[in-house]
């Protein structure tokens, strides 16, 4: 019953896609069956989720073809969990570009191409979540990463083109270089099937393992932003329009750990390169934390903070305990919700001061006291204070670091700690300056909206420019925040649900025995 | 399993001038070097396929041992479907970025810039198309 729905989840968002391509420029119609479909999305997975979590594993085979020939999507509880935690995010920044284009009329986007690419990249989001077999997770990156491309450089600015570039060009690259692991894997092993695979690994001399293994690292870590592959991230996302690096930042680089954790757990479930990740995690949450406090623009700011924190769930995979897993899989869920709440913050502080640096603006805690808290909350989390989930998820990090007990552990520990500490600055940087600075303090201080009501309090045109921030953004975000705060409050069960998921991919033998049931290693061709 | 010493060769020149080309500032040579290096993993796949053989048409006369392997062949096309798909749209990236900026170079991030010089990046203003800097006036009059 479950299984006929898993394909839904995929076919739902595409053919969605079309309809409102179809639609073209009504963008009424368009709105209501974009909202829909990840409205059913999310319905879905959230019944793939409790299904899965009761009564095990899903494992679909497209087409009734048998599985090592076909192509085979397998829904265990981390897909699973993955599926509502990105499907949710997904129709929040919907709800909230909705509001966006609604309040801005559409001049600036063209409001045609945005609502079915938007739908495109949740089809390849979910294609990736759910691929059985690496070439699917190929497909998957690729669907998502067309997508993203038009939805970087939408508009066509000369900024947004700039940075678009960067983002294509590395994100091509990183693409180039999974497709040739992938290749080598084939040559190496005669299956791209993920169970496949990680049963005939071990056959292999350890060298040619760990040669694919780094190529299918680097070709995920480029695309998780893990330092030194992190450097295009910062450039690109800040200049995209605020719901879509809400979007990106919430979710494309956690499709990269993603993979990274299948990899590790499913594909090499053998410890060679857990140390050389461990110091990659340190690098990466220092380097992106020291790259936070150095910005004076709150996206720049927030997106080196996703960097960083980017370095913790790599920590918890780097571990390589269910302990560790399960950490790195309660902290994926908490940054995605986080890290996307305080990027719709930032759009809302874009539309309420009419910029996001902040050595522009100022005084909005008495102008936008509900912004004002809107990125409060999110930002503690995000620094790690208790009692938010931030604060849960390092927790369960250092408690299953310390378990490990050697000197590099400690030394991360620490660097965690640290590194908690730095973004707390940063981001208490932005509260003083942005929030709590009186508007009268900001240095030429020539706000948009002051100049225009002085110069015609009463023209209408003045009067359209300071219209309310509409009220669907504004919900969108408190809903955002909402579910922050959830994640403390069923912190409890969410946890648990992350731990049974992690003893799920402990070792490759549940997964291999999932989809070929009854596969021994050593069997071969 | 035995494998053309000539595709090895060919494969490697193809990725070894995508890379050198992809290293480039412009952006023209960035799509060629893309294209290569494309072109150059898709043969990789090939080779990985293993021995050449006949076509994979089911045959009763023929040995099972005797068919060329069909599944990297069908990798290739999905992903030569991809690169075409990709290329397409750079090269309409870079039209547009010829057209804004009347340069194909990749320049430096504003803000990065203005971080080395110690001051504040002022935002990238949106530069109206005027008939100086594009190649087509008539567009920029209208």
């Amino acid at each position: 019953m479950i299984a006929t729905l898993v394909p839904l989840v995929v076919l739902v968002p595409l053919f969605a896609a079309a309809l409102t391509l179809v639609l073209g420029r009504r963008a009424r119609p368009q709105r209501i069956v974009a909202a829909l479909a990840l409205t059913t999305v999310l319905a879905i997975s959230v019944v793939l989720l409790i299904g899965v979590d009761q009564q095990g594993a899903v494992v679909v085979e497209a087409g009734n073809w048998p599985t090592p020939f076909g192509i085979v999507l397998v829904v265990d509880r981390l897909a699973a969990l993955m599926l509502v935690v990105s499907s949710l995010v997904l129709l929040a920044v919907l709800v909230f570009s909705i509001g966006q284009g609604l309040a801005d009329g559409d001049d600036e986007t063209p409001v045609s191409i945005y609502y079915p690419t938007y739908l495109i990249l949740t089809t390849g989001v979910m294609v990736a979540f759910i691929a059985g077999d690496l070439f699917n997770l190929y497909v998957g990156f690729e669907i998502l990463l067309v997508a993203s491309y038009v939805l970087i450089t939408l508009g066509g600015t000369q900024a947004r083109i700039r940075a678009g570039v960067t983002y294509v060009i590395v994100s091509l690259l990183s693409s180039i270089l999974f497709l040739a692991a992938i290749g080598m894997i084939y040559g190496a092993l005669g299956t791209v099937n993920l169970a496949q695979v990680a049963d005939r690994m071990s056959e292999l001399p350890i060298d040619v393992q760990i040669v694919l293994h780094v190529m299918l690292l680097a070709a995920f870590g480029i695309k998780a932003a893990v330092f030194p592959l992190s450097f295009w991230l910062p450039d690109s996302y800040p200049s995209a329009p605020a719901p879509v690096t809400a979007a990106f930042a919430g979710l494309l680089t956690k499709i990269g750990v993603y993979a990274i954790i299948r990899a590790e757990t499913v594909i090499f479930p053998t410890p060679e390169l857990n140390p050389a990740l461990m110091v990659v995690a340190l690098l990466t949450m220092v380097v992106g934390a020291l790259g936070a406090v150095a910005q004076a623009d709150i996206k720049r700011i927030l997106s080196f903070t996703l960097v960083s924190h980017i370095g913790y769930m790599i920590l918890g995979v780097a571990l390589g305990t269910v302990a560790g897993t399960a950490a790195a899989i309660y902290y994926i869920v908490h940054h995605i919700v986080v890290q996307t709440t305080l990027f719709l913050a930032a759009g809302l502080v874009e539309r309420e001061a009419g910029s996001t640096s902040i050595t522009r603006i100022g005084g909005l805690l008495a102008s936008a006291p509900l912004v004002a808290v809107l990125f409060f909350i999110p930002a503690l989390s995000l620094g790690g204070i208790p009692p938010f989930s931030g604060f849960i998820g390092k927790l369960g990090l250092f408690e299953a670091t310390a378990e490990q007990g050697d000197a590099l552990a400690y030394v991360l520990i620490g660097a965690g700690a640290l590194v908690s500490l730095l973004t707390l600055y940063a981001l208490v940087r932005v509260w003083n300056l942005a929030f709590w600075r009186p508007a009268a303090d900001v240095e030429g201080d020539e706000s948009r909206l002051l100049r225009a009501v002085e110069e015609a309090p009463d023209s209408p045109a003045t009067l359209a420019e300071t219209r309310a921030t509409p009220r669907l953004m504004t919900l969108s975000t408190v809903g955002m925040v909402a579910v922050g705060l959830s994640l403390t409050v069923f912190a409890g069960p969410l946890y648990g649900l992350a731990d049974r998921a992690a003893q799920g991919l402990d070792g490759s033998s549940d997964y291999i025995e999932l989809v070929l049931p009854g596969a021994t290693t050593g069997e071969g061709e | 399993m035995t494998v053309s010493l000539v595709l090895v060769v060919i494969m490697a020149a193809l990725i070894a001038c995508g890379v050198y080309l992809l290293l480039e500032r412009s952006l023209t040579r960035v799509v060629l070097g893309f294209l290569l290096m494309g072109n150059g993993v898709n043969l990789l796949i090939l080779i990985m396929g293993g021995r050449s053989g006949f076509a994979p048409i089911y045959d009763d006369d023929l040995d099972p041992a005797q068919y060329n392997d069909p599944l990297p062949q069908a990798l290739i096309l999905t992903a030569i479907v991809i690169t075409f798909a990709v290329s397409a749209f750079l090269l309409a990236l870079i039209y547009r970025s010829w057209r804004l900026a009347n340069a194909d170079d990749l320049t430096d991030d504003a803000d990065d810039v203005a971080l080395r010089q110690g001051t504040v990046a002022m935002p990238a203003e949106e530069v109206a198309l005027d008939a100086n800097d594009t190649d087509f006036p008539a567009e920029a009059s209208r």
